[in-house]
């Protein structure tokens, strides 16, 4: 046997040979499970680049200056995205008027002023709304804004988005200020200024530059959301310049002219997917390059 | 020495000779300070209130229904808004099979992910390769949804569902016709959908995991794997906890799912089948709903939805915090 020739101590030897034999065992382990993981990664990355691709590729073919400034027409006469642009960006700003302050606020609360019970219950709440689902968001905006107006609102479209960026907005603000180091609040404090004062002029500015990255990754989730949308801005085929009539988006147009049996209308979505896309993306490869040193 | 800042707001210590209305806001009775936290508490009240409002409005609007079918709501199969028959079983059994799906699939591929994220790839090659993973998440639910119908669809009727049906036809999930759109394609989307928001909490929890425990097993002559076994126990409350979050996600899924599931309120084993899920039925019929007893009907599913939501995501929450919080990580708001 193989291990009476290595050494004279038999038993020790032989207990080598079972060692380095299971040794190999936990080694090849190590490395397919360590390889599996790679996979895994691989797998995920791969996914995005097959679905980037594929929106760049389908969409480019349709898009042109008529497409992004046109309203849409009957099948067979083109027609283009113009109105659920204008749609898209009156969404977002309303949304970010109500939102971004009352988000930054209950951020400030929950970093600076809240202490005890009452601010974690309002932490919880928070952060279980952000996984509130969306359509859920919509249906409440129809009961409490939809109903006593009677109809469709861009107004309401805007309150729903809304709902969805606080809990965002408020979280991220209150991580960023806690970034911010204690000797700041102190050295201001010992100034004599009041407390508002060191959070609006020492505190608040030493971390807006992450509130600002928190409130643009708030921007670019709700510009992709449709379903708070579908039941309060509702959609329009028109130019439309008035916040109590319905208004259309990117996303509500993506989604009727995917379901559409057309295929000049699917050609249009793919279109419409690009420029929405291309938002999104820039937004979040922008907040990126930004917040490179601190995370 | 205590600051202004560390005596807290709710119980004011050193109130002084007038107890104004000053007083009542602020431990200092600046009245500055009492208008900016009067500001900063109304804002952090409103939002319990848009919770608790929440809660009151969709009770409220569903009561018609909740008098109409009681508990038989939940468990009655039958949906036929035509008869005035409305029955959520099958839009729970389609939220819940498609949910499970989704987790089936991606969670072993997120784990992979965070394990490979945290434990194997350098830190220059971790950060572009966790961005690129996290870009997934940034991707819309209705651009899912239009990939889904367009590439997704037709790849598993061509491909995968003809070959599911050959080798495990005689299981009853593999059965039927084969059209790419059904409970297997919207499970697969809701995987793509869920596994960033999964692989980046994992990845925060088995962060958060003190390096001593990474080192005291390499120091045992444990192997690269078997070091992740411990890092992943001690993680694994938090592990549990990015799950369960997935899941919350999963089952409000909306426009990617309504998108490709099918959206026939039927109950079947087969996979192959279109199935509804609760979120699609609402984002389909809310508008259609002309009678009351139908509206109704739709803001119950709602109601269903966000209360089984909310419970779900607080027991995530809770799970994550702990793990997290104990090392000073930051759990990402997914």
């Amino acid at each position: 046997m193989e291990c009476n020739e290595k050494d004279g101590w038999r038993g020790e030897s032989c207990l080598m040979t079972n060692f380095e034999r299971s040794d190999q065992i936990r080694r090849t382990t190590s490395a397919v499970m360590t390889s599996l993981t790679a996979l895994c990664t691989f797998v995920a990355i791969g996914i995005l680049v097959i679905i980037l691709s594929y929106i760049a590729w389908q969409g480019i073919a349709s898009l042109s200056f008529r497409f992004l400034v046109d309203s849409p027409r009957p099948v067979g006469e083109g027609g283009g995205i113009g109105n659920a642009i204008l749609g898209s960006v009156a969404l977002l700003a309303l949304s970010s008027a109500f939102g971004l302050p009352f988000g930054i606020a209950v951020g400030v609360y929950l970093s600076e002023l809240g202490k005890g019970r009452f601010a974690a219950i309002v932490r919880f709440i928070a952060d279980t709304l952000t996984g509130i689902p969306s359509i859920v968001t919509g249906v409440f905006v129809y009961t409490i804004l939809v109903l006593p107006m009677k109809h469709f609102s861009a107004l309401a479209g805007g309150v729903a988005l809304a709902l969805v960026m606080v809990p965002i907005v408020a979280r991220t603000t209150e991580e960023m200020l806690k970034l911010v180091p204690h000797s700041l609040r102190e050295g201001a404090l010992a100034l004599g200024a009041p407390q508002w004062r060191v959070t609006l002029g020492v505190v608040i500015p030493a971390g807006a530059s992450g509130i600002a990255t928190g409130a643009m990754l708030a921007i670019a989730r709700v510009s992709g959301e449709t379903a708070p949308l579908l039941f309060t801005a509702f959609g329009s085929r028109f130019f439309n310049y008035y916040l109590d009539q319905p208004i259309a988006s990117l996303t509500m147009q993506i989604y009727y002219y995917a379901l559409s049996p057309y295929d000049e209308w699917h050609a249009q979505a793919w279109a419409a997917t690009l420029v929405l896309m291309t938002l999104i993306l820039s937004i979040n490869i922008v907040v990126r390059f930004l917040t490179r040193k601190r995370f | 020495m205590r600051t202004a800042l560390e005596n807290g707001s709710d119980k004011p210590k050193f109130v002084g000779r007038g107890s104004d209305w000053r007083h009542l806001l602020s431990p200092t009775g600046n009245a500055g300070d009492a208008v900016f936290r009067g500001l900063m508490l109304s804002a952090a009240l409103l939002v319990v209130a848009i919770v608790a409002s929440m809660i009151f409005a969709l009770t409220s609007d569903s009561m018609l229904s909740i008098r109409q079918f009681g508990f038989a709501f939940l468990t009655s199969r039958e949906w036929n808004p035509i008869r005035g028959e409305f029955g959520a079983l099958p839009f729970i059994y389609g939220t819940v099979m498609s949910s499970l799906i989704a987790l089936l699939i991606s969670v072993p591929l997120s784990l992979g992910i965070a394990i490979f994220l945290v434990e194997q790839a350098p830190y220059y090659v971790a950060r572009p390769i966790g961005f690129l993973v996290e870009l997934l998440a940034a991707i819309p639910s209705v651009v899912y949804g239009l990939w889904g119908i367009f590439v997704l669809a037709p790849f598993l009727r061509v491909y995968v569902e003809p070959r599911l049906a050959r080798w495990l036809g005689w299981t009853p999930f593999f059965r039927g016709s084969i059209t790419g759109i059904g409970l297997l394609t919207g499970g697969i989307i809701l995987a793509i959908m869920v596994t960033p928001i999964i692989s980046a909490v994992v990845r925060d929890v088995l962060a958060a995991v003190p390096s001593s425990q990474r080192e005291a097993a390499l120091a045992l002559g444990a192997t690269k794997w078997e070091t992740t076994r411990v890092v992943l126990v001690n993680g694994a409350p938090g592990i549990a906890g990015a799950v369960i979050l997935g899941l919350g996600r999963a089952l409000g899924e909306t426009m990617a799912v309504t998108m490709v599931i099918g959206n026939r309120p039927q109950i079947s084993a087969s996979l192959f089948e279109p199935s509804y899920t609760i979120a699609s039925a609402i984002a389909n019929e809310f508008t259609e709903a002309t009678q009351d007893l139908y509206l109704s009907a739709l803001v119950e599913l709602g109601l269903i939805l966000f209360l089984v939501t909310f419970v779900v995501n607080g027991i995530a929450r809770i799970l994550v915090w702990n793990v997290t919080r104990k090392t000073g990580g930051v759990a990402r708001a997914a």
